[in-house]
């Protein structure tokens, strides 16, 4: 065969869901992925192109040439071979290499963080029972909201950036208004997780009294009380369908209508207690209106009215979604995840195992193709979104990874963990980026912001550390 | 003061005046304003010594005092929230056991700088030639006694291979070879059985240390990487070391204590 006759195959484009574009094309075996982004974006025919990742029915990325793929995977060339093709971010965030700042204040450890939707506040509470603010242009603290008596274990941005909501080890849970405070009580034991509606008008807090309460937050006072789990709720997610999710010690994951306050499905399957949940919109509720590819060097707050703001939303949420309903992975301790179609069904779609110790945190990536779990036996493994397939494994910390978070285009990882260092993790190649030292004692929380610039760090050593390109 | 029982038996056989009680009320009454009188009036050693007695007094009742007034009221004891914050994640684990190494990088490059060793067992019985080396008679006669035997525990590296027999002085016999030692982290209480990478120094004689001769108060290097300790720089320490606190030609095991 000579040089110039190469090969040529018959490809057909097909998105994520399986919808064909366009009809079979005819390429050459040695094209590279640069060529097939320029077919695809012309087939889409948007008005800037997009960058593009593709893969062979499927399953391998197509990364030098598509002649490579083919060889690898051992597929027929006779037959129309399906490529599907994911749009990637079109903006690319850069890894951090440098501590800017080492924020002091705190007395005691640092137990969460947490950066505003839009990037512009970061806040962080912590051991010495004060939840401060830092303003992120200087890097200098910007204020101190007293209020707790114990730990204060959980913070919580609303959607739209203008309020936080706080919950100590002491059962209250404090609402943050700009610079006022409401202080709620109360529950019988510590509060777990707290998350805000995306509606923005709804609190619901997790607690170890093993039952959940919805709070309305301009009225003050507590809206209805679930409970039905046993033991101790871990973990609890408000979904973008009005749905809310939880989960226990007591081994499972329960399912309710926001609305009423009924228990719609529970999820069993796991061994031990379940420790932590995440949602494939989880980053898309997070951030609400605030679009991460028109962020500036100088985080902006959203503007508009509200209800400009949930119309930008929802839109976000929909392109996300997509048709498929939301997907949810939980946790646990005994060593494996569950994927859960939760408002279908209650059979798992997976059961991904693997860890030799148990899973502190799961995470989706933004864009939902891609879920990670960090656990207390030094790895953190990387499966696919959809199916719960294992991807990768990444393996460099010497002790227990406490805490992930995904970087705003989907493309990095940092993880923290309680060997002191924070490591920031390149997916597409599953190899390590950056390796951040710095930290005195374990890091106990770890966030990246949503403009992607900058990644905050808590830890043991009460000191808040801010790490930027 | 009167010397006798003469007021009390006037007082049973006519009874009190009659302005008695009432002018014992005003009396002591106005005792307030007469200690406070001499108190302000008195000059010389005489004051400093009724002020000093004075002052213990008041400290006196002002304990009692409080002490009558907490316990008309509890009080809830919550001013201090406890140390140690752990996350919520953290909370209903039991602290994972791990060596707090922070500042020992730094404290271990001082002290190996000014050679000085702070060592869990700083003196030690010193052994002998006889005691440690045994001789060995060769040569037709046996006459010979140029060859001696270690008669304690060795540690030999890795790439350890032996001189021509004819000519190796020392002996080091393959039973007496040790590769792991027990070695307990202090603070912890752990004990874990690392391999030994050298002998750093055998207080009894510098030959002991290049033979490798590993006795009571030896000073030995071990691997710790297994234990996943990190410096503050993020480099993962890998070997530390540690003094033998048994006689292993005795038990058979080499105990060892780690020194952080």
């Amino acid at each position: 065969m000579t040089s110039g006759d190469v090969e040529r195959l018959l490809i057909q484009f097909q998105d994520e869901e399986g919808e064909v574009l366009g009809s079979p094309f005819d390429v050459p075996l040695d094209i590279t992925p640069d060529k097939l982004q320029l077919v695809c974006n012309a087939l889409l025919q948007k008005e800037e192109p997009v960058p593009l990742a593709f893969f062979v029915r499927g399953e391998a990325e197509v990364v030098s040439s598509l002649g490579l793929c083919v060889t690898a995977l051992g597929v027929e060339t006779e037959q129309v071979l399906p490529v599907v093709y994911q749009p990637q971010a079109v903006f690319r965030v850069r890894a951090v290499a440098r501590c800017t700042s080492s924020l002091q204040g705190h007395t005691e450890a640092v137990i969460s963080t947490a950066f505003s939707p839009t990037g512009k506040y970061l806040a962080s509470g912590s051991g010495d029972t004060t939840v401060r603010f830092w303003d992120l242009t200087t890097e200098t603290p910007h204020h101190t909201a007293r209020g707790h008596t114990h730990w204060v274990l959980t913070i919580a941005w609303s959607p739209d950036g203008k309020k936080l909501a706080s919950g100590c080890k002491n059962s209250q849970v404090c609402f943050i208004c700009t610079h006022k405070h409401v202080t709620i009580i109360c529950l019988l034991r510590w509060v777990t997780v707290l998350m805000l509606n995306p509606e923005c008008r709804y609190l619901v807090s997790s607690s170890k009294d093993c039952t959940i309460r919805i709070w309305d937050t301009v009225l003050g006072r507590s809206e209805k009380i679930l409970t039905g789990h046993t033991q101790s709720v871990t973990c609890v997610k408000w979904g973008g369908d009005g749905l809310l999710y939880t989960s226990s010690q007591d081994r499972t994951v329960k399912v309710w209508r926001a609305k009423d306050g009924v228990q719609c499905r529970t999820l069993q399957g796991h061994a031990h207690w379940v420790n932590t949940l995440a949602l494939s919109t989880d980053y898309i509720l997070r951030t609400g209106a605030f679009e991460p590819a028109t962020a500036t060097v100088n985080a902006q707050d959203v503007t508009g009215s509200l209800e400009e703001l949930k119309e930008k939303a929802l839109q976000r949420y929909n392109k996300v979604r997509g048709t498929a309903p939301e997907r949810l992975v939980s946790g646990s301790d005994d060593f494996t995840l569950f994927l859960w179609n939760p408002a279908e069904d209650k059979k798992p779609l997976a059961r991904m195992t693997g860890h030799s110790a148990l899973v502190n945190e799961v995470l989706f990536s933004p864009d939902t193709r891609l879920l990670a779990s960090a656990s207390f036996d030094k790895s953190i493994k990387i499966w696919d979104g959809r199916t719960g397939k294992y991807l990768m494994s990444l393996r460099g910390h010497v002790a227990a990874v406490y805490q992930v978070a995904w970087s705003a285009d989907s493309r990095l990882l940092v993880s923290g963990s309680s060997d002191s260092t924070l490591k920031v993790w390149d997916i597409k190649t599953g190899k390590l980026n950056m390796d951040l030292p710095g930290h005195a004692d374990e890091v106990y929380a770890v966030d990246w912001s949503p403009d992607g610039q900058r990644v905050a760090s808590g830890g043991k050593d009460k000191c808040l550390r801010i790490w930027r390109r | 003061m009167p010397q006798n029982e003469h007021i009390e038996l006037h007082r049973k056989r006519h009874g009190y005046r009659l302005d008695h009680h009432e002018k014992k009320r005003k009396k002591e009454s106005r005792e307030a304003h007469e200690r406070s009188h001499k108190a302000r009036k008195m000059i010389g050693l005489k004051a400093k010594l009724y002020h000093k007695q004075r002052h213990a007094e008041k400290i006196q009742m002002k304990k009692t005092i409080k002490m009558h007034e907490q316990r008309k009221t509890k009080q809830k004891n919550d001013d201090k929230t406890p140390e140690g914050a752990v996350p919520a994640y953290l909370l209903d684990r039991e602290g994972q056991s791990r060596a707090k190494v922070l500042s020992n990088m730094i404290k271990q490059k001082r002290k190996e700088k000014a050679g000085k060793w702070e060592v869990p067992l700083p003196k030690v019985r010193a052994q002998g030639e006889t005691e440690v080396l045994k001789v060995i008679k060769t040569g037709k006669r046996q006459k010979k006694a140029w060859k001696r035997m270690v008669t304690k525990v060795c540690f030999v590296g890795d790439g350890f291979t032996r001189k021509p027999p004819k000519y190796e002085r020392f002996i080091r016999p393959m039973g007496l070879r040790f590769k792991k030692a027990h070695v307990t982290h202090p603070e912890l209480k752990a004990t874990f059985c690392l391999p030994i990478l050298g002998v750093k120094k055998n207080p009894s004689s510098p030959l002991y240390t290049t033979l490798g001769v590993i006795t009571k108060g030896t000073v030995i290097e071990v691997n710790v990487s297994e234990l996943g300790l990190v410096t503050q720089g993020g480099k993962v320490i890998w070997g530390k070391y540690a003094q033998v606190t048994n006689n292993p030609e005795n038990d058979g095991c080499i105990n060892a204590v780690l020194l952080v």
